[in-house]
């Protein structure tokens, strides 16, 4: 039970990472808090479904997804986020209302084209389940932890052993003295998008895969909680995102498996941070709140 | 009948324009990000109903809900100094969801079934949709009123300057902390206000009407009528709630269009249709011009004395520059 448990949290957690990443990479270069990337996650995940019942080809309806997805991204980053940020004196809640807008529109355009009732993957392996030692694990699972360690392992490298990496970093750390040295920032946020929006919609097909089931309003839940985990993860830190990623997923699951607690389990994320920021107002692993 | 859809419309208008007000309160004159006023209004709508409910007259539960409602903007004004713009437009849009959860699970607030409240009576009337609308509008009014001698004092002027830069303000000597807990009760007691007054106008509350939703709509109508005006909200108000009735026809298309002109609006005029730069507002402020011209200042008084004197106009300037150099 206990182990069954662990693997279940090990995913949910594994899926509100990776979703949660693409808002991180943003917050990092941007300074957004993009609700958006939610829409990403729902538009990735119907464009992942007809590919996949198309070409009947999993590996292809995630690298097209994915690819198409981060395309809108940096589309929308150059068309409204980045004039939004340009004009002086804007409100640090305008970003944020531009993209609670995008993501509103995002799931009623869903809505209008594909119809409001629920897609299933139907994603078939050749065994249903494979059983080691006590814990009984569904191959769907198994996908989701490979693909999630591809997505971070390629992450890092991108960020950690490329100049484009460099050049993110450097412009994460700070913008006006990365474009003072010569480093291409527009590039940095495009990068962010491309990233952002790609992991998103590979996200949102994972879901698709886990539950068998898409609606349009699939992107709801993941919209805010992807809001708490970055705070949790410290804003714009990556690694601090994996691992508040997990904490919730593990916490979500266990609360509600051992406890009788009566709030709904889609609320525990954001009492989990009000309780964190009250302690530690900089995130588990953020730099100091600024200023 | 007509007339009744009327003013059940024209309530609810008036409701959210009082919603709308309290949170420019908070997000347009302290600067405060705020998204989760919802919460507060569900507090107020809550509190106020279950009071009425136990016999308390209406009144006097609408006056109990702003106290208990500025009670816990107290609370989140305390919370408010420890966390600035990100960190605090994610908290308070968490103590949204965590409200809307526990309105939805507390017995007290009748749980997911919701609470019926029954129609008040003042000075022995039942009251109707017109008696809402008459009555929340007269409180609009005082609000209105209220804010603008508030931000020719000295408490606005202390909000403005902490909205403008809290460091420099604190350098000043304003008390940064005190002002801005006081702008969170204040905002969040008038949307107790509101709260309690939509409660009963509608007759049934559950946790579905103070969603998250719901917050991303007030603050909707502040930022596209113009936040920090008053004028802003107010426009906002009425044209984000009357939209569906007038977008009824396109109903299938009805949250596309409203969130088309969201992004449009933020991302070409995020100061608002009516804000302090919109070419619109400076146009009507033009156009009103040309009917009643500007009451004279006293320094323009005193430029037209120096005129008349003989002095061509500037030389005062000029002689001071000399004077200084």
């Amino acid at each position: 039970m206990f182990e069954q448990q662990f693997m279940n949290a090990l995913a949910i957690g594994s899926v509100y990472a990776l979703t949660a990443m693409g808002a991180t990479l943003i917050y990092g270069i941007m300074g957004i808090l993009d609700i958006a990337n939610a829409g990403a996650y729902l538009v990735g995940a119907y464009l992942g479904w007809y590919i996949y019942h198309a070409t009947g080809n999993i590996a292809l309806a995630f690298i097209g997804s994915a690819i198409a997805v981060g395309a809108l991204g940096v589309l929308l980053q150059k068309t409204i986020y980045s004039p939004i940020l340009a004009k002086q004196n804007t409100l640090s809640i305008i970003p944020l209302v531009a993209a609670v807008g995008l993501f509103t529109m995002s799931s009623d355009v869903i809505r209008l084209i594909c119809g409001p009732y629920s897609k299933s993957y139907n994603f078939k392996t050749s065994a249903d389940s494979i059983q080691i030692g006590p814990i009984v694990l569904i191959p769907a699972w198994i996908l989701i932890f490979a693909l999630t360690a591809l997505c971070l392992l390629v992450l890092w490298f991108l960020l950690n052993r490329t100049k484009l990496g460099l050049a993110w970093r450097s412009t994460a750390n700070d913008s006006e003295i990365a474009k003072v040295c010569g480093v291409d920032t527009n590039k940095s946020m495009a990068l962010s998008y491309i990233l952002g929006y790609g992991f998103a919609a590979i996200a949102g097909i994972m879901v698709g895969i886990l539950y068998n089931s898409i609606t349009p309003a699939l992107g709801e839940v993941p919209s805010y909680k992807m809001l708490a985990i970055i705070v949790l993860g410290g804003l714009g830190n990556p690694v601090g995102t994996v691992i508040a990623g997990l904490l919730i997923g593990f916490v979500e699951v266990f609360v509600s498996a051992y406890t009788n607690l009566p709030i709904p389990k889609d609320a525990i994320a954001f009492v989990v941070l009000i309780i964190m920021l009250l302690i530690k107002p900089e995130g588990l692993m953020g730099q100091k709140n600024k200023m | 009948m007509a007339n009744a859809y009327l003013f059940s419309i024209m309530a609810t208008v008036a409701i959210f324009t009082l919603l709308a007000l309290s949170l420019n309160i908070i997000t347009g004159y302290a600067g405060q990000a705020m998204m989760g006023i919802a919460a507060f209004f569900g507090i107020g709508a809550y509190t106020a109903a279950i009071l009425t409910t136990n016999g308390t007259p209406f009144l006097l539960a609408l006056l109990a809900a702003m106290v208990v409602t500025g009670v816990f903007g107290a609370l989140l004004g305390v919370i408010s100094l420890r966390l600035q713009e990100d960190f605090l437009a994610i908290t308070t849009i968490g103590i949204n969801f965590v409200m809307a959860a526990v309105f939805n699970t507390l017995k007290i607030t009748g749980g997911t079934l919701g609470l019926t409240t029954k129609k008040p009576e003042i000075f022995g009337v039942r009251m109707n949709n017109f008696h809402f609308f008459i009555l929340t509008v007269i409180i609009v009014v005082i609000v209105c009123l209220l804010i603008n001698k508030m931000r020719k004092s000295w408490f606005g002027m202390a909000l403005a300057s902490i909205e403008n830069d809290p460091a420099a303000a604190r350098s000043f000597g304003i008390n940064v902390s005190k002002y801005q807990i006081l702008a969170f009760i204040i905002g969040t007691a008038l949307s107790g206000l509101a709260g309690g007054i939509y409660s009963h106008r509608m007759g049934f509350i559950s946790a579905t009407d103070f969603a998250f939703t719901v917050s991303i709509q007030v603050v909707s109508m502040c930022v596209i009528g113009g936040l920090g005006t008053i004028r802003g909200p107010i426009f906002g108000a009425i044209l984000i709630t009357s939209l569906p009735e007038i977008l009824r026809f396109a109903d299938n298309y009805r949250a596309l269009v409203y969130s088309l002109l969201l992004v449009i609006m933020v991302r070409f005029m995020p100061g608002g249709l009516l804000g302090d730069d919109s070419p619109i507002w400076k146009l009507i402020v033009k156009g009103y011009r040309k009917f009643v011209p500007r009451k004279k200042t006293r320094a323009d008084l005193i430029a037209e004395e120096a005129v008349s004197a003989g002095a061509a106009p500037g030389t005062q300037s000029v002689k001071q520059e000399g004077g200084l150099a």
